[in-house]
């Protein structure tokens, strides 16, 4: 790419090699024009004409085989009744299929076959406007600036710019309450989980006990009020004495909750975790609780590598060692997986000790 | 417009006569007499439109749109974009009992009880692919062919837009059934919005109008679907077909065809017939898409949990190459001054697609500030015949191609069993060199293409025939190329640098400006370095006199071999 020998002329220039002589000199003009079989055989002609006719006709069939197919297959649950696929979308998309490519493809034979095809040819011209048109709209535009005498009155000119640019700012403030009232980022720091909040499985909303858990065991966690019961209803969460921690939650906020309140247990051999100084006993026998949330983007964590304890993230794989205080080992999130603090109560019934000592989620700014 | 047929009775063979006037056109002129529309209609009715399969392709990206607005406003009949939660009871018996959105639920209805609703929600899904596909496959085209110089670089700005907000529809149509796995996309981007530095917590508390997910996400989501972005769609896609008929569709360059005509069939009958049936033929094989293809089967996803996830999540493929940016992203999280500023989600999920749709845009620019071209161009260039630009756009390719690639990494390791690990550290190197590889190869390979154009046009193509004359001496039989294409070889442009004004002036002291002028000449020479430029006539001349030798292979002397001049004179 260094040498440049073979490049251009320069643009004007007075090279005396001539570039290549303009397409309009060489050209020898549109190429005659070719007779189709259709042209020029009448029997062509009348065979190109009934086909078009007949993709008319198949479109006209299908138009009312839609109808038939319409009333004929009822749906419902009825998913694979045909080639593993529902007979009434199938058959209703074929036909409805068929009307269409009827139409189109018998347009276009007619286009091709019937139709004149010779070329013909059109002038083009510059996409600019003429130069007379220009100077009258210049001066047009010039007299009207001229008139509203905007250059001369810097005082009116600036004063509407000014409230042009406040104008703005009623348009934007008035989208303020598309948030909450409460925007402060402190909430995301704080979950639905209490000290003594009992753990339950997220589906069934049982509570867990350290014995039902095998060692290599993973179980998805919520905090007690958070699974509904058969009927629909949140339950209130219960201490050890059984007394009300808080309020049953309404239902509309159960998925806000959820969110940040899902956590995942896994029990590995007590000697496999490497205990960081401050958590020393934030493991029970074992059992470690984390966060489900991935804190790159905020996808639930799910895939499990039982034999090393890495726990991974099904939406950009970002790995973390569950034996390791939730570290990241590979992937693209930032941080480490918050973890609880996990307790046992006398009957072997696991509670957090305290909500998570950090954000769950995905970062922000304000995280700190 | 002599087209007439010998036979077909379809093509008049003679002017219309005056006298009363036909049933069409007595309601033409009750039309024109209240709305004058004549004057428009004379020149455009018989409007040339060149042909080529190539320029298929946008009219394949503006019927799916069609088709999108048709399906669309058949599936809002039963959609209802609400989040507050009912216990499922449709048909669909895995899932009752379970408590689900109104969005999630009316969409089951949709999908289970609604006859025909099942194929217009994936006909819908399919066309949306479609859409963004042919967008994409046709602004390649536009850039390979050079149809975005001057005067087209505002359409091909509209065009741009197109697609960026065509993928923001994309985005928020896919969300609306809140289902498990787009509800996980949804998910993803509260966090992409909360990595934003200062305002990022904000802005996700104000488009989820609480932490997320809210209750008012879906009901935002669908409004901005069906009403905010389609409505500048159409804007948009109104604005880049006049621009086309404004400035006439670009054309081949061949026998007849200038810059300054264009050649082809009028838009009355032949075009409306092939551009008309050429939706209906979308419009069927969407239908037929939609039947035998199914896509995204809510049913099997589940409604929106927020604790809950598949394995192999994706989002839908055109979303695929910022995911995987995300993906291959080391985990640079920085903390400083008590503030966290998440680079990596930041970089990749809002800067860079930003930065490749400006690229994106900004490429006729750049191509125009380096060449210095101020002229129009109405004839398409070959791929080849513009080695830098190809090798550009092959480049940006790439990196589109590694990111994409990067978003199915999870799928690669399982499907050929590899180390999603070594995946990853390959694709964070590759997204780097590959761009870089693909440019030089492309180069090159362009080049290439033009150099054997060229001892084509002036030497003829190679027959594979080795003839040996009566004196021993073998040649291989050359034969010019039919006419059309040694047109389109010899009658192409040449290059031609712009024209810079020296950096200094007569007494040596540098211009203001001088600077990027100087940028300016060294990126257009490196732009046309190695270029072949077409045959001059005395290239021809010189060509014409050395056939009248011959081809020897070998040596040997043949100068008097008429077999040779009988051949090249005589085609």
């Amino acid at each position: 790419m260094s040498e440049h020998d073979n490049l251009p002329a320069q643009q004007g220039g007075t090279d005396t090699t001539p570039t290549s002589r303009p397409l309009e000199d060489q050209a020898p003009g549109l190429p005659a024009h070719l007779w189709r079989p259709t042209d020029v055989d009448r029997k062509a002609e009348k065979r190109a004409e009934r086909q078009v006719a007949a993709f008319f006709v198949f479109s006209m069939i299908c138009a009312v085989l839609f109808v038939v197919a319409y009333f004929a297959f009822s749906i419902g649950d009825e998913m694979d009744t045909f080639l593993g696929l529902g007979a009434s979308n199938l058959f209703l998309g074929l036909t409805l299929g068929g009307v269409m490519l009827g139409i189109g493809v018998g347009v276009i034979h007619w286009a091709r076959k019937l139709m004149a095809d010779e070329e013909i040819s059109e002038l083009r011209h510059p996409a600019s406007s003429s130069a007379e048109d220009r100077d009258t709209t210049l001066a047009a535009l010039n007299a009207g600036l001229d008139e509203s005498g905007i250059g001369r009155r810097p005082l009116i000119r600036n004063t509407l710019l000014g409230a042009l640019g406040l104008a703005g700012v009623p348009l934007v403030v008035a989208f303020r309450d598309l948030g909450p009232n409460d925007m402060s980022p402190a909430q995301l720091e704080k979950t639905f989980w209490m000290p003594g909040m009992y753990v339950v499985r997220d589906v069934v909303g049982t509570r867990i006990n350290k014995a039902d858990l095998q060692i290599g065991d993973l179980v998805n966690g919520e905090p007690e009020g958070l699974v509904a019961d058969s009927e629909g209803h949140l339950p209130p969460p219960l201490d050890a004495n059984g007394e009300e921690l808080r309020p049953a939650l309404e239902h509309e906020r159960l998925n806000i909750e959820k969110t940040k309140a899902a956590v995942i247990l896994l029990r590995m051999s007590p000697g496999d975790i490497v205990r960081a100084p401050d958590r020393e006993n934030w493991d029970v026998d074992g059992i470690v609780c984390y966060s489900k949330i991935c804190t790159h983007v905020g996808c639930p964590i799910a895939l499990n590598e039982q034999q090393t304890h890495h726990l991974l993230c099904p939406c950009h794989q970002s790995t973390f060692d569950l034996a390791d205080s939730g570290k990241v080992i590979f992937g693209p999130a930032g941080h480490a997986l918050p973890q609880m603090h996990l307790a046992e109560d006398e009957d072997g019934f696991l509670y957090a000790v305290d909500d998570f000592s950090e954000p769950v989620g995905p970062s922000y700014w304000e995280r700190g | 417009m002599s087209t007439t047929s010998k036979v077909a009775s379809t093509n008049g063979a003679t002017a219309v006569a005056g006298g009363k006037p036909s049933r069409i056109g007595a309601g033409a002129q009750w039309a024109d007499e209240r709305l004058g529309l004549a004057g428009l209609a004379k020149k455009n009715l018989r409007k040339v439109f060149p042909d080529h399969w190539s320029f298929m392709l946008g009219e394949i990206a503006l019927w799916s749109f069609v088709v999108l607005l048709l399906t669309g406003v058949f599936l809002t009949f039963w959609f209802n974009p609400s989040m507050v939660e009912v216990e499922y009871q449709g048909s669909y018996a895995p899932l009752r009992g379970s408590y689900v959105s109104e969005a999630f639920n009316s969409s089951m209805h949709i999908s289970f009880e609604v006859r025909g609703g099942l194929l217009v929600r994936q006909m819908h899904h399919w066309a949306a692919h479609l859409f963004i596909a042919s967008m994409m496959i046709h602004m390649m085209r536009v850039f390979f062919t050079g149809a975005h110089r001057k005067p087209r670089e505002l359409n091909w700005v509209i065009g741009s837009l197109l697609l960026l907000i065509g993928t923001l529809e994309g985005f928020t149509g896919y969300s609306l059934p809140d289902d498990l796995l787009s509800g996980t996309g949804v998910r993803a981007a509260d966090g992409f919005i909360k990595s934003i530095p200062v305002v990022g917590t904000y802005g996700s508390f104000l488009l989820f109008g609480d932490e997320f997910p809210g209750t008012a996400i879906i009901p935002r989501l669908y409004i901005i679907h069906v009403l905010l972005i389609p409505g500048v769609l159409l804007a948009l896609v109104a604005a880049h077909m006049l621009l086309l008929v404004y400035h006439k569709h670009t054309q081949w360059p061949g026998p007849g065809r200038t810059e300054g005509n264009v050649v082809g069939f009028p838009m009355l009958p032949v075009y409306a017939a092939k551009a008309g049936g050429f939706f209906f033929i979308v419009f069927g094989v969407t239908a037929v898409m939609g039947a035998l293809m199914t896509i995204n089967p809510i049913w099997m996803y589940g409604p929106y949990d927020p604790s809950k996830v598949t394995a192999g999540s994706q989002p839908d493929w055109y979303m695929g190459w910022p995911d995987g940016l995300l993906r291959i992203m080391p985990g640079w999280e920085f903390e400083f001054w008590g503030v966290t500023f998440p680079f990596n989600v930041f970089l990749p999920i809002i800067v860079v697609p930003g930065v490749m749709w400006t690229i994106l845009l900004l490429l006729p620019f750049i191509e125009n500030w380096i060449t210095g071209d101020k002229r129009e161009h109405h004839l398409l260039q070959r791929p080849r015949d513009a080695p830098t630009r190809t090798a550009l756009m092959v480049s940006l390719m790439t990196f589109y191609a590694m990111a994409w690639i990067a978003g199915g990494n999870d799928i690669i390791a399982i499907r050929f069993d590899l180390s999603i690990n070594q995946i990853t550290y390959f694709l964070r190197a590759a997204i780097f060199i590959g761009p870089l590889i693909a440019f030089m190869i492309t180069r090159r390979w362009c080049i290439s293409l033009q150099r054997h154009a060229k001892e084509q046009a002036l030497h003829g193509y190679e027959t594979g025939i080795i003839e040996r004359s009566p004196d021993g001496a073998y040649s291989e039989r050359h034969q010019p190329l039919p006419a059309a294409k040694q047109l389109v070889i010899t009658g192409r442009e040449g290059d031609r640098l712009p024209e810079l004004e020296p950096g200094t002036d007569a007494n040596g002291v540098r211009k203001p400006g001088s600077r990027t002028d100087g940028l300016r000449g060294r990126l257009s020479k490196l732009w046309f370095a190695d270029n072949v430029q077409p045959p001059t006539q005395a290239e021809i001349d010189e060509a014409h006199h050395h056939h009248d030798g011959a081809h020897e292979l070998g040596a040997g002397s043949s100068a008097d071999d008429d077999d040779h001049v009988t051949l090249t004179k005589g085609h």
